[in-house]
């Protein structure tokens, strides 16, 4: 493969972990949720692009299906959710944005000494793929931990997904990688249609989920 | 194959045409008949060929719980027919709801029997992913705002909990790929399990610790046990059976699976003692919990995470004897717990409450029903003649004899389990009655005689091929 090549996977996977990284960032809901489609596209092309290069065709569906679902008809259905029930358009943090940057970063430093040593026989474009990929994932972890409201968890929850398709589309020749998408895409789907079914914000009076935190006990 | 193609394509069938079902009780009927039908040719599997290709595969381990699968799904399918009408009668559901119920419950069927018979890690994962699915939505049927709130909470501990173990399948294929090369083959276990040692060790360590958080969260081990006392309390009373009987073992089934590719392998780090010590962790922490519980269905929640803390206990400690106990205990408590849950819901249905407090007096007030959940309740507390005694009495043996150390948490955890069992079983069956009284309601307790029947047989005497079959398994386990 040509140095050419390389960079330019290197740099679209980079980008899907810096766009990890303004999720953190950010404080709009609207901001938040349109990093979270530039992170899909960020997806989508590399997915893309290892499709182009290694000729594994299966994978352009990957790209086409983080590209028309998560960048485009997920971010619409999350605007229409917040703009129909008035949901706030600040995000409420349990820990600061400084902080959580810096938790972030020790994150991805974690899943780098982690993951090179242990992969130290596999082609170093995948080991580095999968070292940005777990720091995604970790990133979203961290997401759903630290910010408080339900829809900034669902979209933790998407960008932890799309660290794990990047690593499933690292991995060469990895099969079932569309199929694993597709099941990822129902489960969040059925989590948003569940906020709009459910009504949660009816119930719960808001989306916070502190108030789930009450229900931690026992039905009086 | 046929087999294996009617024993998926059933449920998977029903599951697209329930929701058509003009009334829920041609639904409840419809579902009654396809998990016989299911059940019935589950059985088949003893008399055919063991079809293995790279899709699906049936060995030792993976035919008893099918089997097993497929009996309790068919008796909670019974047990839920009755539940549903009863709930519909006195309007705590809304028939409108109701139409994807049956449908669910028949997707979950075909998702538990995907996961089990699926020759593949990735088929593995989208079942038990599909059944999260299925769960959350039948958690949410009646609609309160309780029940909304337990299936948001199991939806994104176990969210993540799947997406945790996609990351461990990905490294188990990544330690695959560079010996077996690309393609389906190299995820398949069968194949797996051939090649497994010469695959790189540190890759499969640093892939079970994601599988073990992954599948451990849907298996309910302590610390990531936080969902199920909640879908299991807020649930429909069925859903709650098959959530306990069925879908734990299913986690753990994955598990292992795992376990003996690590196993096989040799080289990595022992998986035993992770299992060891999440599993005693469970035990101990569900075993005081359930001193506290003022809800029936949550209590009998924590016993369950407490049994599959002890299963998991038993396979991280490995041995043939340690193996053959957690087989038997894994069936057994599915068989018993399955069984309380269907008492539980009659209970709830004479006296109108899950509420412990206003639970008194049973064997005075409702005589069949307070003896059977005293009989359930001996059984789960793992007293003689049951069958959860047996399996028991092993693990403690074995442990004395191959880590000392290990028996006295493990002792420990099961009499303050047994305490708390036998405090709530005084107030439960002999106290005074009080609260509502209704007449009738009830329904059938057949499914409940038969899950206790067997579970009394296997604490009496276990048939000889059954023996072998199990000694089989240990030995695959390693």
């Amino acid at each position: 493969m040509s140095t050419l090549h390389y960079d330019i996977a290197h740099v679209l996977d980079g980008s899907v972990l810096l766009l990890g990284f303004l999720l953190l960032y950010q404080r709009r809901m609207f901001g938040l949720i349109n990093i979270f489609a530039f992170q899909a596209l960020g997806l989508a092309l590399a997915a893309a692009w290892q499709a182009h290069v290694h000729g594994e065709s299966h994978l352009y569906a990957t790209a086409l299906i983080a590209l028309s679902v998560k960048a485009g008809i997920i971010p619409y259905a999350l605007r229409r959710l917040i703009i129909h029930f008035g949901i706030h358009r600040t995000i409420d943090t349990a820990l600061g944005i400084g902080p959580s940057l810096v938790a972030g970063a020790t994150l991805v430093a974690l899943s780098v000494m982690l993951v090179l040593p242990v992969t130290a026989d596999s082609a170093a474009l995948t080991r580095e793929k999968l070292a940005l990929a777990l720091s995604t994932v970790l990133i979203g972890l961290l997401m759903m931990i630290t910010r408080r409201n339900a829809i900034t968890q669902v979209i933790g929850f998407m960008a932890l997904e799309n660290g794990l398709i990047l690593a499933a589309v690292g991995v060469q020749g990895m099969p079932l990688v569309v199929e694993m998408g597709i099941a990822f895409e129902v489960m969040v789907a059925f989590i948003i249609f569940g906020i709009f079914f459910f009504h949660i914000r009816d119930r719960f009076e808001s989306l916070d989920l502190q108030y789930l935190e009450s229900h931690r006990g026992e039905r009086r | 194959m046929t087999v294996i193609l009617f024993i998926l394509g059933l449920p998977a069938v029903a599951a697209i045409l329930l929701p058509l079902a003009p009334s829920h009780k041609v639904g409840a009927k419809t579902n009654i008949g396809v998990c016989m039908a299911t059940f019935c040719v589950s059985l088949a599997l003893f008399f055919v060929d063991r079809p293995t290709d790279l899709l699906f595969f049936i060995d030792d381990f993976n035919i008893y719980l099918v089997v097993l699968t497929t009996f309790v799904g068919l008796t909670t399918s019974f047990f839920s027919a009755g539940y549903i009408a009863h709930e519909i009668e006195h309007k705590h559901l809304d028939v409108r709801n109701l139409r994807f119920y049956h449908a669910m419950f028949q997707a979950f069927m075909f998702t538990m029997l995907l996961g089990l018979v699926a020759n593949n890690l990735g088929f593995l994962w989208v079942a038990v992913e599909g059944a999260t699915l299925a769960t959350a939505l039948m958690i949410s049927l009646s609609r309160t705002q309780a029940s909304i709130k337990a299936a948001w909470k199991y939806f994104i501990l176990c969210g993540v909990g799947i997406a945790l173990a996609l990351f461990g399948t990905i490294l188990v294929y990544l330690a695959a790929q560079p010996v077996m090369g690309a393609g389906l083959h190299a995820m398949a276990w069968s194949e797996l399990m051939r090649w497994g040692p010469q695959f790189d060790p540190v890759l499969l360590d640093l892939a079970f610790v994601f599988l073990l958080i992954g599948y451990g969260t849907k298996a309910g081990l302590a610390p990531l046990h936080a969902w199920l006392p909640d879908a299991h309390g807020e649930g429909p009373t069925p859903v709650s059976a098959v959530l306990s009987g069925l879908l734990l073992n299913v986690a753990l089934y994955a598990l292992l699976r795992f376990k003996m590719l690590l196993v096989a392998n040799g080289k990595t780090l022992a998986p035993g003692p992770l299992m060891i010590g999440m599993g005693l962790m469970s035990l101990v922490l569900a075993s005081v919990m359930l001193y506290r519980r003022r809800d029936i269905k949550r209590m009998f929640a924590y016993s369950s995470i407490e049994h599959i803390g002890l299963v998991t206990f038993a396979f991280g400690l490995g041995g043939a004897m340690a193996n053959f106990a957690g087989l038997l205990h894994m069936m057994l408590h599915s068989l018993t717990k399955s069984a309380i849950f269907f008492i539980v819901g009659h209970v709830a249905h004479v006296k109108g409450t899950q509420n412990l407090a206003d639970l008194r007096g049973l064997t005075v007030s409702h005589p069949p029903l307070g003896w059977t959940l005293v009989l359930a309740m001996v059984a789960i507390a793992g007293l003689p003649p049951l069958g959860l005694f047996t399996s028991e009495f092993l693990m403690v043996t074995t442990t004395v004899s191959q880590a000392p150390l290990l028996a006295a948490p493990l002792v420990l955890g099961l009499l303050v389990g047994f305490g708390a069992l036998a405090l709530r079983l005084q107030g439960l069956a002999f106290g005074t009655p009080r609260g509502l009284v209704h007449t009738g309601g009830g329904g059938s307790l057949v499914p409940i005689y038969a899950h206790l029947a067997l579970v009394l047989v296997a604490g009496v005497y276990l048939p000889a091929p059954l023996v072998r079959w199990f000694e089989a398994v240990s030995r695959l386990l390693g």
